[in-house]
C-alpha cells in the first residue's frame, strides 16, 4: 500500500510498460502494475502509456477515471474497505459502517489526518454467508464488528 | 495422519490461517506425524474454520475451530461432527459441479485426477467438435451467470463462425451480493474451471482463454494463476493439450472494481483495456467479441460444470432438475441465516424449504421478512411466494429471477423502502453511463424514493413509470433489472411506501 518509489522514477514506468506490451488488451494489467509500484497511476506514466498503446490522453484518462480501483491521489497507508451490499446490510452492515466512519471521523473515501487509514465502500467481498464483511489491505474480516475491525486496525498501525 | 484446514477466503476471514499456523506449531512440538492440507471449503460457512482429520481411512470433521481450540483438538477433547457427508446440510445436496471442492488439495493435479479430474477432457479429446457441442446441448446446461441462455447454442455459434482466432472468456466478475460460488470453486477446485475451458476451446476451435475476475478476490486470483501454471507444466494447457495435437492456453485478468464489468460486453471492453461500457447487441459476442473475434463468454459455474457433464455423460446431468432447468444449481445461502453456505441441489426445491429448512431460518431468530434472490438486480420475494420452485421459468413467473442463485435473507427489521432506495443508489454508482435510462434514471429513482419517504404519495406512480422506462429502455441488465428489487419491494410491502400520517403533519 505504501508508494514504493517516486513518480519521477521512469525507469520503472518503462519497465512495467514493456513487461506487459505483449499482452492482448494490455492497459489494465499495466495500470494495476503501476499502481502496485507507485500507489497511484503517476502522471509521468501518461505520456509513455499513450505512446506505447497509441491512444490519446483523453482515452487514457477515461479508462483511469472509469474504474473505482485506480487512484490519481495516494490513499492512506492502509485501506479499509467496508462492504455496503445487501447481504451485509441484512446483518447490520450499515450500522457498523456508520459507527466505524464516525469513530474514524471520516466520510466514505476519506483519509485520516495522519494519513494512516483510508475508508472505501466495497460492494461485495464474497463473504455473504458470514456477513458483515470488511477488508483491511489484503486481510479479510468476516462477521465483522467494531471490536474486530478496530483490533485489526491497531495491529497494522502498531 | 492428514489434517485439512481450508484456505478458502471465508474460512480465512474467520481465522483459518491462525488455526493452521497453530496446528503446525503444535504438531512439531508434540512430534506428531501429520500433514496439513489446505483444502477449499466444503461450503458450510457457519462451521468454518472446519478442520478435518483423516486417520486410519476415516475423515472426521470438527468445527468451528478457533486458534485456542487447537491443543484440545489434538488431545482428542473436541467432539467430532462426524463425516462431512453425514452432516444434514451436506447430506441433502447433490454435488456435481462442487463434487471435489473442499475434498482435495486445490493445487494438486494428482489429487484432482484421483477424484475423477481430467476424465471429461480426455473424453472430449476423442470427440468431434459437433459431438462436443451436442453433448453440451443434450445436458441442457444453461448460463449460470444469470441469463440462463443455453450454453450449447452459444458454443455452436462460435464454432460455426469463421475467424483466424476465437476466444473462450470466463466471466468470473462475481459482483452480486449474496453470491460466492465462483470464488469458492476458483479457490477450492480451480482445475475444474481450467478443464471446462479447455473442453470449450476444443469444441469451438478456440485456442486462447481468459478468466476475468475481480480485484476484490485476491485469493482466487492467486490460486487460479498458480493452477494455470501447474496445468501448463503438466501439459493440460499449451500447444498440445494432453498430447492431442490441439492447443489451448489461458490467463487470468483482474478487473478494477466496476460491477458493470460482469455484463458480458462491458467485460469484453474492459478486457481490451477500455472503459467498461456496455456495447449494443447485435453484434453478439459469439460473433464479434474480444478484439472483434468470435468469443464464448460463460460464467465460472457454467464452465466448471462442463467436466462433470463429459465425465458422467450429458444424460446423467440432464436427469436432474425441473422442466427446462436441468441439472443442479449451486445455491448460495447468505445474509441473515442460521446455516449459510453453498448448497448444490437439483433445480426444483421450493424457496421456502431452502430458507426455513436448509438455511434454518434467520440468524437473529426473528421472523423472515423478505428474501432477495439473484443479487442486487434480483427481486425481493415475500414469504407468500415461498412455494415457488427454484427454476428459471418458475421465478420468472413470479416477476423474479434466480440470477447467479444467491439468496439473501432479511428478518423483520429490514426497511424495504431503504432497500429499494439502495438498489437505485447502487445502480447510480455503478452505471457505466452509456444509456440514459440507467445513468439518469437511477439518480431520479433515488430522488423519487426520497419523496415517497417524506410522505409524497404522488411520487409512487412516478416511480412505477420510471421503472418501466428503465426496464424497456436500458441497454443491459444493470438499468434494466434494477426495477426488479424496487418494484418487488413496492408490490409486496406497500405499507412501507404509504405516506406516514405523523410525517404528513
Amino acid at each position: 500500500m505504501t508508494p514504493a518509489s517516486s513518480p519521477q522514477d521512469d525507469g520503472t514506468i518503462a519497465e512495467i510498460i514493456s513487461a506487459h506490451a505483449h499482452l492482448e488488451g494490455p492497459l489494465l494489467p499495466m495500470l494495476h502494475a503501476l499502481q502496485e509500484s507507485f500507489g497511484v497511476i503517476p502522471e509521468a506514466a501518461h505520456g509513455p502509456l499513450c505512446k506505447a498503446l497509441t491512444i490519446t490522453r483523453a482515452e487514457l484518462k477515461g479508462v483511469i477515471s472509469f474504474y473505482h480501483d485506480f487512484r490519481e491521489e495516494p490513499a492512506g497507508k492502509h485501506v479499509l474497505k467496508i462492504c455496503r451490499a445487501e447481504a451485509c446490510q441484512s446483518m447490520g452492515g450499515t450500522a457498523l459502517a456508520e459507527r466505524l466512519l464516525e469513530k474514524l471521523g471520516l466520510d466514505w473515501h476519506g483519509t485520516t489526518p495522519d494519513g494512516k487509514v483510508t475508508v472505501e465502500p466495497v460492494y461485495c467481498l464474497g463473504l455473504c454467508a458470514c456477513a458483515p464483511a470488511a477488508m483491511l489491505d489484503d486481510k479479510l474480516i468476516a462477521r465483522a464488528d467494531e471490536a474486530r475491525v478496530e483490533k485489526a486496525l491497531s495491529e497494522v498501525s502498531a | 495422519m492428514k489434517i485439512y484446514v481450508p484456505m478458502d477466503s471465508a474460512a480465512k476471514a474467520l481465522g483459518a490461517d491462525d488455526v493452521a499456523a497453530k496446528l503446525t506449531q503444535e504438531i512439531a512440538a508434540r512430534g506428531i506425524e501429520a500433514e496439513i492440507v489446505r483444502n477449499g471449503t466444503r461450503g458450510m460457512i457457519w462451521l468454518e474454520p472446519l478442520v478435518e482429520i483423516e486417520k486410519d481411512g476415516e475423515r472426521l470433521a470438527y468445527g468451528p475451530i478457533a486458534e485456542d481450540d487447537v491443543a484440545a483438538l489434538l488431545d482428542g477433547q473436541i467432539d467430532t461432527l462426524g463425516k462431512v457427508e453425514d452432516i444434514p446440510f451436506f447430506a441433502r445436496q447433490t454435488r456435481l459441479t462442487f463434487e471435489r471442492c473442499g475434498v482435495i488439495d486445490p493445487l494438486s493435479l494428482a489429487d484432482y485426477e484421483a477424484h475423477g479430474g481430467l476424465e471429461g477432457l480426455k473424453r472430449a479429446i476423442g470427440m468431434s467438435q459437433d459431438a462436443i457441442i451436442d453433448e453440451v446441448k443434450t445436458s441442457g446446461l444453461r448460463g449460470r451467470g444469470g441469463a440462463g441462455f443455453p450454453t450449447g447454442i452459444k458454443w455452436d455459434t462460435v464454432r460455426l463462425a469463421h475467424a483466424p482466432q476465437k476466444y473462450i472468456v470466463c466471466n468470473a466478475d462475481e459482483g452480486d451480493s449474496g453470491t460466492f460460488a465462483d470464488r469458492m470453486i476458483m479457490e477450492g477446485d480451480p482445475f475444474t474451471l481450467i478443464e471446462g475451458m479447455a473442453i470449450a476451446g476444443l469444441g469451438c476451435g478456440a485456442t486462447k482463454g481468459y478468466v476475468y475476475t475481480r480485484s476484490e478476490y485476491p485469493d482466487a486470483v492467486a490460486v487460479m494463476r498458480r493452477a494455470i501454471e501447474i496445468a501448463r507444466a503438466a501439459g493440460v494447457l499449451g500447444t498440445n493439450v494432453l498430447g492431442c495435437g490441439r492447443a489451448f492456453d489461458m490467463e487470468v485478468r483482474v478487473g478494477a472494481g466496476a460491477y458493470v464489468c460482469g455484463e458480458e460486453t462491458s467485460l469484453l471492453n474492459s478486457l481490451e483495456g477500455k472503459r467498461g461500457v456496455v456495447r449494443a447487441k447485435p453484434p453478439l459476442p459469439a460473433l464479434e467479441g474480444f478484439l472483434g473475434r468470435p468469443t464464448v463468454v460463460n460464467n465460472v459455474i457454467s464452465l466448471a460444470t462442463v467436466p462433470v457433464i463429459f465425465a458422467k455423460g450429458a444424460e446423467h446431468y440432464a436427469n436432474f432438475g425441473l422442466g427446462r432447468s436441468k441439472g443442479t444449481m449451486p445455491i448460495q445461502i447468505a445474509g441473515n441465516v442460521k446455516f449459510g453456505g453453498l448448497f448444490e441441489t437439483a433445480f426444483g426445491m421450493p424457496l421456502g424449504t431452502l430458507v426455513n429448512e436448509v438455511a434454518g431460518g434467520t440468524a437473529s431468530g426473528r421472523p423472515v421478512k423478505a428474501v432477495q434472490v439473484g443479487g442486487p438486480l434480483g427481486a425481493y420475494l415475500h414469504t407468500d411466494q415461498f412455494d415457488t420452485p427454484f427454476g428459471y421459468e418458475e421465478f420468472d413467473g413470479q416477476k423474479a429471477l434466480i440470477g447467479h442463485a444467491g439468496i439473501v435473507v432479511f428478518d423483520d427489521t429490514a426497511d424495504m423502502l431503504a432497500m429499494a432506495r439502495f438498489a437505485m443508489e447502487f445502480c447510480a454508482v455503478e452505471s457505466c453511463g452509456k444509456c440514459t435510462p440507467c445513468r439518469i434514471g437511477a439518480v431520479r429513482g433515488v430522488e423519487t424514493l426520497d419523496r415517497i419517504k417524506e410522505g409524497d404519495a404522488s411520487a409512487i406512480p412516478l416511480l412505477e413509470d420510471l421503472c418501466e422506462v428503465m426496464t424497456d429502455g436500458s441497454l443491459c441488465a444493470l438499468g434494466g433489472f434494477t426495477p426488479y428489487p424496487v418494484l418487488s419491494a413496492l408490490r409486496h410491502f406497500p405499507e412501507e411506501f404509504a405516506p406516514q400520517k405523523e410525517a404528513a403533519e
